[in-house]
């Protein structure tokens, strides 16, 4: 199984004041390509802080991280956001699209930074809208859809590049729990197609998805639990 | 194809804020149009000013006679007779960039009509003078060069001249002695009035210059010989020929002096010239001010619309737009504001200069000049204006701008 994520020794310190305030305090952590692993942790633990390292939206102070073999921890601004553009895609707790663009474009939207010619990035975005089965909607503007139906067209975009890892911020935060039990089968069925999923959430319930559970506290990571959890993990392994 | 797309989400965005775009878009409309329209009231003083000076003869080269020496006494400006009418023909034929040669010899005399007699200044010219000194004819007609070649005694009068000797009879066609020779009138001037100098340039008779120098005068010379320019820009260069040609023909050894000067009218045309530039300069320049003041509308509703949208820049980022991409985007939209503006302005500009001709009474001139000039400034001033904005919102932290709610 290939190695996704590695970091080692991860620090994050900001100063408060007078005061250094360490967010994260020397994090190990290896995920594996084909993983579903949820980070949960109580507001204030790092986990955060731990998602935007992760997601190349941060640098650590300290530490290196890895992904996908290279260490993208000193890289420049715009380097981080041709990693976010092709090797990342985020699902956000509050969707975060374009409200005056079309579901179609919004999930072409990443293929525009891309540098794609319209045709391709057209046909990508109505595949990713599939696969979420919203290709009906593809002419939509999101004011027009429900909460849940927001939530699959900003998977979609996370999934329109077929990124290497898939990162999601309490995707369900702002959900009902029947749109809830939408969403988390999408990440199951992506998961069961091999996608590299890391979660970040608070609820158990939710985290019960995964099959490893990371729980950090106080900038450190202080349970990693491999749940024998579901049949996916069979297909994984 | 990043660049298309950039453009389009940009015009997107614009066309998304419709009244701010055209309230911004307000401030460019109004310093282009303002320069435009100053500008070609600038040049339109200048144009009047221009056509009212060669009116009086505008390239105009002067050639007199220089002074005589003889034996250490120096006579008077026109003493010394080497210049010829064939001097005058030479310039016509051998120099470029002539329009006219008028030579003229001149005296005082007394001209007489029945009992009625007036003493006025008799002067000898050619059918060019007419051109040169822009004379219409009130009647009759100017004589001829055939009136020249054979010396005909025939005389065109000043309304001054005519006042005084015909009182209200048309003089055309009438006999008038000049010398005690007998001269028929063939033509009246219509009525210059006074000079710039006070001079009355009604108060003149014109006879054919070979009658007047053969005739009248017995004299081979002429007094001057005035040359209209084709060129403004060529008078220096038609001067030296003159110079260069005159001293050819009087045989005038290198190191000895001229006999004779060549004065220059467009002096006093430069001066004016230099002070209506400085006019239309400044009206620009007060317009242009206009113009920098809707830059800094453009800037200022650029920083609004960075902060407002400071999450959208922030979800732009996390999904891979680079610190240029965001940068670009912003810069094309006050871009894009600034040359719709100046477009717009343009055309209200050019509208404004026609209205202030046709209702203020102001010659206007348009010049493609202050157009481009005015276009290119605010297509500067919207590149310049929205570097800041543009650079603000480049440099968001992602996770900063999606947090901002």
């Amino acid at each position: 199984m290939a190695n996704v994520v590695t970091i080692t020794g991860v620090k994050k310190l900001y100063k408060m004041g007078s005061e250094i305030v360490a967010a994260l305090n020397g994090v190990d952590l290896r995920i594996d390509e084909g993983e579903f692993v949820a980070l949960m942790g109580p507001s204030g633990s790092g986990k955060s802080t731990l998602m935007n390292i992760l997601g190349c939206l941060d640098r650590p102070t300290e530490g290196s991280y890895k992904l996908l073999g290279q260490e993208v921890s000193k890289l420049s601004d715009d380097e981080l956001a041709a990693i976010r553009n092709k090797t990342i895609g985020f699902v956000f707790q509050n969707f975060n699209l374009l409200p005056k663009l079309t579901s179609l474009e919004n999930v072409a939207l990443p293929a525009v930074y891309a540098g794609f010619k319209t045709s391709t990035r057209l046909e990508m975005a109505l595949d990713a809208l599939k696969k979420v089965s919203l290709a009906d909607r593809a002419e939509h503007l999101p004011s027009e859809l429900s909460g849940g139906q927001r939530q699959r067209v900003a998977i979609a975009r996370a999934i329109a590049m077929k990124p290497s890892i898939i990162m999601a911020d309490e995707p369900t935060g702002n959900l009902d729990t029947k749109s809830t039990k939408e969403i988390m089968q999408i990440f199951r069925d992506l998961h069961a197609g091999g996608s590299t999923i890391i979660l970040v959430t608070h609820e158990p319930d939710i985290a019960q998805a995964a099959d490893r559970q990371i729980l950090v506290r106080d900038g450190k990571i202080e349970k990693d639990i491999i749940t024998a959890h579901s049949d996916e993990k069979i297909d994984v392994v | 194809m990043l660049f298309t797309e950039l453009l389009k989400m940009a015009g997107l965005s614009l066309v998304a804020n419709k009244l701010r775009t055209i309230l911004t878009m307000l401030g460019i409309i109004i310093g282009v149009s303002a320069v435009i329209a100053m500008v070609s009231v600038g040049m339109g003083v200048r144009k009047n000013v221009t056509d009212s000076i060669s009116r009086l003869g505008s390239n105009l080269l002067m050639v007199m006679a220089g002074s005589a020496n003889r034996g250490g006494v120096r006579g008077g400006a026109g003493s010394i007779q080497t210049l010829t009418y064939d001097d005058a023909k030479a310039i016509k034929a051998k120099i470029k960039d002539v329009a006219y040669v008028s030579p003229t010899a001149q005296t005082s005399s007394q001209v007489v009509y029945g009992h009625e007699n007036w003493s006025t200044t008799v002067t000898g010219v050619i059918p060019e003078y007419v051109a040169i000194q822009s004379l219409t004819m009130q009647s009759g007609i100017f004589f001829s060069e055939h009136d020249v070649d054979v010396r005909n005694r025939v005389a065109v009068i000043g309304t001054t001249v005519a006042t005084n000797l015909f009182g209200s009879v048309n003089p055309v066609g009438k006999k008038i002695r000049i010398g005690n020779a007998p001269y028929t009138v063939i033509g009246l001037i219509a009525s210059k009035g006074q000079s710039s100098v006070g001079q009355d340039q009604d108060d003149v008779v014109l006879i054919p210059l070979t009658t007047a120098q053969e005739r009248l005068l017995g004299i081979t010379y002429v007094r001057s010989i005035n040359v209209q320019v084709a060129d403004a820009d060529k008078m220096d260069e038609v001067q030296a020929n003159i110079e260069k040609l005159l001293r050819q023909r009087h045989r005038i050894r290198a190191d000895a002096d001229d006999d004779f000067n060549v004065r220059n009218l467009t002096s006093l045309m430069e001066t004016m010239t230099e002070t209506t530039t400085m006019i239309t300069l400044l009206l620009g320049s007060i317009a242009g001010i206009s113009l920098v003041v809707g830059g800094i509308g453009i800037m200022n509703i650029m920083m609004v619309s960075v902060t407002e949208r400071t999450r959208e820049i922030g979800i732009r980022k996390a999904i891979g737009a680079t610190y240029n991409s965001i940068m670009i985007q912003f810069l094309i939209e006050s871009t894009m504001i600034s040359i719709l503006g100046g477009i717009v302005g343009i055309f209200l500009g050019i509208g404004l200069a026609q209205a202030i001709s046709k209702f203020g009474g102001f010659t206007t001139v348009i010049s493609s000049a202050s157009i481009v000039a005015s276009f290119g400034f605010s297509l500067l001033v919207g590149v310049f204006f929205g570097m800041l904005p543009a650079r603000k919102a480049a440099r968001l932290d992602p996770i900063d701008a999606l947090r901002y709610e």
